[in-house]
């Protein structure tokens, strides 16, 4: 697209420079409105990170410091145990996901299976449904059984919802692989399972590894399931948010927020490193 | 053995599926109907008694969220696919995207602080000077909810929708510029037809998302009207009511499913 208009542009004139240059302003206007549209409120989350004292008529904090920050990170804060208990919870669901999805890939990917598109759809599912209704009878479930308010209740819960990324993942990562590279190992003689071990498996890392992350952020920001199948007695990151944020303490709110937020940014912006258009282009075929 | 080892490889992960997700969409289907151990219609009229302005309001804000995420993106995907000056492109395409993978329940904080009398917004246009302070008033009703939607859901339709334009044939574009059509000519009558399908799958896909938040109604609006899956909360929390939360689960399924009826509508006339 920039070829051709430069080609047009190409004889300068006083007169198209100018209004090469005056076109900026409505540009600059646009684009300095979305600015401030998306990094507006991401500002305001980190004034009040450090805002010991705020109130209306107030446009900025009377005092600022770091006495939350403190406070959230005391050894026996509230915060570092939602912290823990987040952060293994997620590790948890992506064993778990991955233990599931990557037999499940390799089988959408290479083995013969009947129904095929049906058994992909069936891991859509969980997305395509408002999923309160469906965590508002997993919680009556999990009560009857004990389950409710337990770690491995939670991770369950995360678990299914993880699914449908580490699933069609998964797969299109399989589906990527050479496959001659597979074939040329069973004929220097490994085994089926070798193979898959030694060539299969090791290729096809960086899109697990996607998957990996991908069910990683999903767990430690969910939310709704979290509330009704691990409340009161599993506190995660987003629950204590929630409950701060309920409370009034908008420090301690916006201190947790920016934790949740620190690892989804930095996904965003490396997502494309992981994630290859190679492996991308397979997703859902 | 071959034959069975696919089936067999697969078959936990559908356990799980079926066991944690079929079989309690099935029980809110099949609670919903469940009036004091028989069936019945006793919690549909109790959630139509109590909850009718609820179930409107979040049709409402949803379908306007929906429409506002997918005006913000065909734009967004627009200026990135036409735009002829290349830094504005760069610019945008960096910018565009910071929302996206921000999870539902740090867009309710941090909007809840920018939008309330006293946050970033408010006093952004004070010092600008096209507000003055006496009369500045907090934006967390449903204006706050719509905004929260379409902050978090543009970037991803926006993607979607800007990947689908970038694939298409650039011979068609060239041409119509060629014979002076202008921009906004071709992104209406040439780009966007030919993206419909790509769009509305992530305009129903969103949809779908923003009628299953429960964090972004309860943290912006926690007044009434309000939405769906909050009075659902609420009559869990404060009745231990499952036949009336289920039939409002239920019908916020159906709403749902409108919007995946019209999506497979508007389709299958494009395919025909």
């Amino acid at each position: 697209m920039s070829a051709p208009s430069a080609f047009f542009a190409a004889p300068h004139s006083g007169f198209d420079s100018l209004r090469g240059f005056l076109w900026w302003v409505p540009r600059a206007a646009v684009l300095g409105t979305l600015a401030f549209v998306i990094f507006g409120p991401l500002a305001n989350l980190l004034i009040w990170t450090v805002a010991e004292r705020w109130y209306f008529p107030h446009a900025l904090p009377i005092d600022y410091g770091f006495s939350y920050w403190g406070r959230v990170f005391a050894p026996r804060g509230n915060a570092v145990q939602s912290l823990i208990a987040s952060i293994s919870i997620a590790l948890f669901t992506v064993a778990g996901s991955l233990a599931l999805a990557i037999p499940a890939g390799y089988a959408l990917a290479r083995l013969k299976l009947p129904l095929r598109g049906l058994v992909l759809l069936a891991f859509l599912l969980p997305q395509a449904f408002p999923n309160l209704p469906v965590y508002v009878n997993i919680a009556r479930l999990f009560y009857e059984i004990g389950l409710n308010g337990t770690v491995l209740g939670v991770v369950l819960v995360h678990v299914t919802h993880g699914l449908v990324y580490a699933v069609w993942i998964a797969s299109a990562a399989f589906s990527a692989v050479d496959r001659d590279l597979e074939l040329a190992a069973r004929n220097l003689g490994a085994s089926g399972l070798k193979g898959f071990a030694d060539v299969t498996l090791p290729l096809a890392a960086p899109g697990l590894m996607a998957s990996a992350i991908f069910v990683f952020l999903e767990s430690l920001d969910e939310f709704t399931g979290s509330y009704f199948v691990g409340a009161p007695d599993v506190t995660t990151l987003p629950l204590l948010l929630y409950s701060a944020g309920a409370g009034g303490n908008y420090q301690i709110a916006s201190i947790t927020a920016l934790l949740l937020l620190v690892p989804s940014i930095a996904f965003m912006l490396v997502v494309e490193k992981f994630l290859r258009a190679d492996v991308l282009a397979k997703v859902g075929q | 053995m071959a034959r069975l080892l696919g089936p067999l490889l697969v078959s936990p992960a559908l356990i799980v599926i079926l066991l944690l997700f079929m079989v309690p969409l099935a029980a809110s289907v099949i609670g919903a109907f469940e009036v004091e151990g028989t069936v019945g219609l006793g919690n549909f009229t109790k959630a139509y008694d109590f909850y009718r302005q609820d179930i409107v309001f979040t049709a409402v804000i949803v379908g306007l969220s929906t429409m506002l995420t997918g005006l913000l993106a065909i734009a967004i995907g627009g200026y990135l696919t036409l735009g002829e000056n290349a830094a504005a492109v760069a610019i945008l395409r960096w910018l565009y995207r910071w929302p996206m993978f921000i999870p539902f329940i740090v867009v309710g904080q941090i909007l809840r602080t920018f939008l309330a009398k006293s946050g970033l917004f408010n006093s952004t246009l004070v010092a600008l000077g096209f507000l003055d302070p006496l009369t500045a008033t907090s934006y967390l009703d449903w204006r706050g909810v719509v905004v929260a939607f379409v902050w978090k859901q543009t970037p991803f339709v926006a993607l979607m929708v800007a990947g689908a334009m970038a694939s298409l044939d650039r011979g068609t574009i060239e041409a119509a510029r060629n014979l002076g059509a202008s921009r906004l000519r071709i992104l209406i009558e040439i780009v966007v037809p030919q993206v419909t399908t790509t769009l509305l799958v992530g305009l129903v896909l969103s949809f779908v998302t923003m009628m299953g938040v429960l964090s972004v109604p309860l943290m912006i609006n926690a007044q009434a009207p309000t939405m769906i899956t909050a009075d659902i909360a609420f009559r869990l929390s404060t009745y231990r009511d499952y036949g009336v939360a289920n039939a409002l689960g239920l019908i916020s399924l159906a709403i749902s499913a409108v919007a995946a009826w019209f999506y497979l509508r508007v389709n299958m006339r494009q395919s025909r």
